[in-house]
């Protein structure tokens, strides 16, 4: 055996990166359950690129096929609704995670110098999984697929001048037709799996440069014992690695529990109009993208009104590619001495409280008629006017808020046993 | 020298992307459906619509009775530009107050300028209409709520920010009109 790793490690650094990333790669002694995404992400990654591969052996990219050829998956491909149902499950449920994962940086100041570039590349991570979902929801061309597009592409008119061309660029045609659906594929299927995947090599390449953070925000590497090794740091092969295949243990559990009994999430995951094919001349009553993308599109909504002569459609748009913009402004914004959330002040707290209840509420609204009442007093579209300042707010205000109130003193070692 | 080298390389490099984001334009086969098409209406009633397609959009045809037409003039302090003076929403034969060739028949790109949904035609007046209680008879769209009169001009503080497109269209006799073209002489490009 210790001859065949020798043939190996003459020719490849084979121990030198097992033991580099995994056998002598510490990492804080006190990762909670929170640590669980990181691993779980990369899990859900790997499911949707084999379910993806399988069911493009049957699927066809041809807007007069595609609509039946996803009915032919479920109905006649063996074990296809499986596969089917693993990829549309796995979908929402990497929204989750990674809707938690950036949830758990937030809580712990993992962003903090000298993580900008960690958080910089997760950011353009999130932004290529919108793109990758956007995309494949065009590919089963229902009629939620079709006009969820529609409204998506056009937005891209907004653009003063140059708006009409490009959207006719990214269509290839007139309106979305065939010519969209096959680039779309091509791009689902190739071009964003592929710089997904680069983007979290590079993701984990600048984790292993800086080491994880953990939930004290203490920085274990300025402690070593006479050997280097981190006094709060543990091996994360073998501690980590069987920690979070307990996480993946419990995640299949509900993953799983949702493809065999809820694939559909109540219309969550699969929208009812999407089992329509789609209809150029028939909009389903309520847009809505899928849930993951709502509190997004609540953003887009609030804005109504025309701003110095320019379209209250533009400065939606604006303002909903600048809501995500912030999320990348993170590790500037954040001016308080600390990182975790344990040891802030309960400004921090009430302030990233806050922007919890606003996310979830934007979430909401942006599913609902902005013309309906569904919260108390108002119209949807005035909650989600609320929601976007309430947004904003908790990010450019962050400069100021953070350095208020008194932060509690942190020590220079892990507190937890 | 390997700064011009680089330069020279990154033009060429610039020239080399050309035909692959060309090749994401409209292709000819796109270009050629989207020809002018001919539709007859001979079957369509007063104060009715139906739809067709040109270029993958709906177009709507309506027939507007004497009343409907009689409504637009009464709600001028409600739209955004009542007088049609964004050139780039239809050709100058559908500049005036009908937005149309004649009086009859509107002509009209089903698409919500706002998002590209397609409007719902709400044609009765009043409560009826599920739209406001003051509701001159038009077009609602779903979506996010745009509103505009039976003549395509959209209402003041809605997300849509101009009037519903007018098509280049003609008509070749009392129920025929082509669409894509705006008059018998001009050649389909």
């Amino acid at each position: 055996m210790s001859g065949l790793l020798d043939w190996f490690d003459a020719r490849f650094p084979l121990r030198k990166v097992a033991h580099e990333h995994a056998l002598s790669y510490y990492s804080p002694k006190n990762f909670n359950a929170w640590y669980y995404f990181g691993s779980l992400a990369i899990l859900v990654l790997f499911m949707q690129i084999v379910t993806g591969i399988f069911l493009t052996m049957h699927y066809k990219p041809d807007s007069q096929l595609a609509f039946a050829s996803v009915e032919y998956i479920m109905r006649d491909v063996p074990w296809g609704w499986l596969i089917r149902y693993l990829h549309s499950t796995g979908a929402s449920l990497m929204f989750v995670i990674i809707y938690l994962h950036m949830f758990r940086s937030l809580m712990y100041g993992s962003f903090h110098r000298p993580r900008e570039l960690l958080w910089i590349i997760g950011s353009i991570i999130f932004v290529a999984l919108m793109a990758e979902a956007f995309m494949g929801y065009l590919l089963p061309w229902g009629n939620m697929s079709y006009w969820g597009a529609q409204v998506i592409i056009s937005l891209f008119t907004a653009i003063p001048y140059v708006g009409d061309a490009l959207a006719q660029w990214i269509r290839g045609d007139f309106v979305i037709g065939d010519a969209t659906l096959n680039r779309f594929f091509a791009f689902h299927v190739v071009l964003v799996p592929m710089l997904l995947l680069l983007l979290v090599f590079l993701h984990m390449v600048a984790l292993h440069k800086v080491g994880s953070n953990n939930p004290e925000g203490i920085e274990i590497k300025l402690h070593r014992d006479e050997n280097g090794i981190p006094l709060d740091g543990i091996p994360f092969h073998p501690y980590y690695t069987v920690k979070d295949l307990v996480g993946v243990v419990l995640f299949t559990f509900v993953y799983l529990g949702i493809v065999f009994f809820v694939p559909d999430m109540g219309g969550w995951f699969l929208e009812p109009d999407n089992f329509q094919v789609a209809n150029t001349f028939h909009t389903p009553p309520d847009i809505k993208p899928l849930w993951y993308f709502t509190p997004f599109y609540s953003i887009l909504r609030a804005v109504t009104y025309p701003l110095f002569g320019v379209a209250a459609k533009f400065w939606g748009v604006l303002s909903m590619g600048m809501s995500i913009g912030m999320i990348f402004l993170l590790p500037w914004l954040d001016r308080s001495p600390v990182r975790s959330i344990l040891y802030k002040s309960p400004i921090f707290t009430w302030a990233l409280g806050i922007f919890v209840v606003t996310f979830i509420m934007l979430g909401y609204l942006g599913g609902k008629n902005p013309s309906h009442t569904d919260l108390l007093f108002f119209t949807n579209v005035v909650w989600s006017q609320i929601g976007y300042f309430l947004y904003f707010g908790f990010f450019l205000l962050m400069p100021v808020y953070s350095k208020l109130g008194i932060v509690k003193t942190v020590g220079t070692r892990v507190q937890s046993k | 020298m390997t700064r011009l080298t680089a330069g020279v390389g990154a033009v060429g490099a610039g020239f080399a992307v050309v035909p692959f984001v060309s090749s994401m334009l409209p292709s000819a086969r796109a270009l050629a459906a989207g020809s002018p098409t001919t539709v007859d209406f001979s079957k369509l009633e007063s104060g009715q619509m139906i739809t067709v397609g040109w270029r993958g959009k709906p177009i709507w045809i309506v027939y507007r009775t004497k009343e409907m037409l009689d409504r637009l003039w009464k709600i001028h302090d409600f739209l955004l530009d009542p007088e049609s003076s964004r050139t780039s929403q239809q050709p100058d034969y559908a500049k005036n107050e009908y937005r149309s060739r004649g009086k009859r028949y509107s002509v009209l790109v089903g698409i919500c300028t706002h998002l590209g949904c397609v409007p719902l035609s709400k044609f009765t007046p009043g409560v009826n209409s599920g739209v406001q209680s003051d509701w001159p008879g038009g077009y609602y769209c779903p979506c996010h709520g745009s509103k505009y009169d039976l003549a395509g001009r959209v209402f003041k503080n809605v997300p849509a920010p101009s009037n519903l497109l007018v098509p280049p269209h003609y008509f070749v006799n009392e129920t025929t009109v082509i669409i894509g073209l705006n008059s018998k002489e001009e050649v389909a490009g």
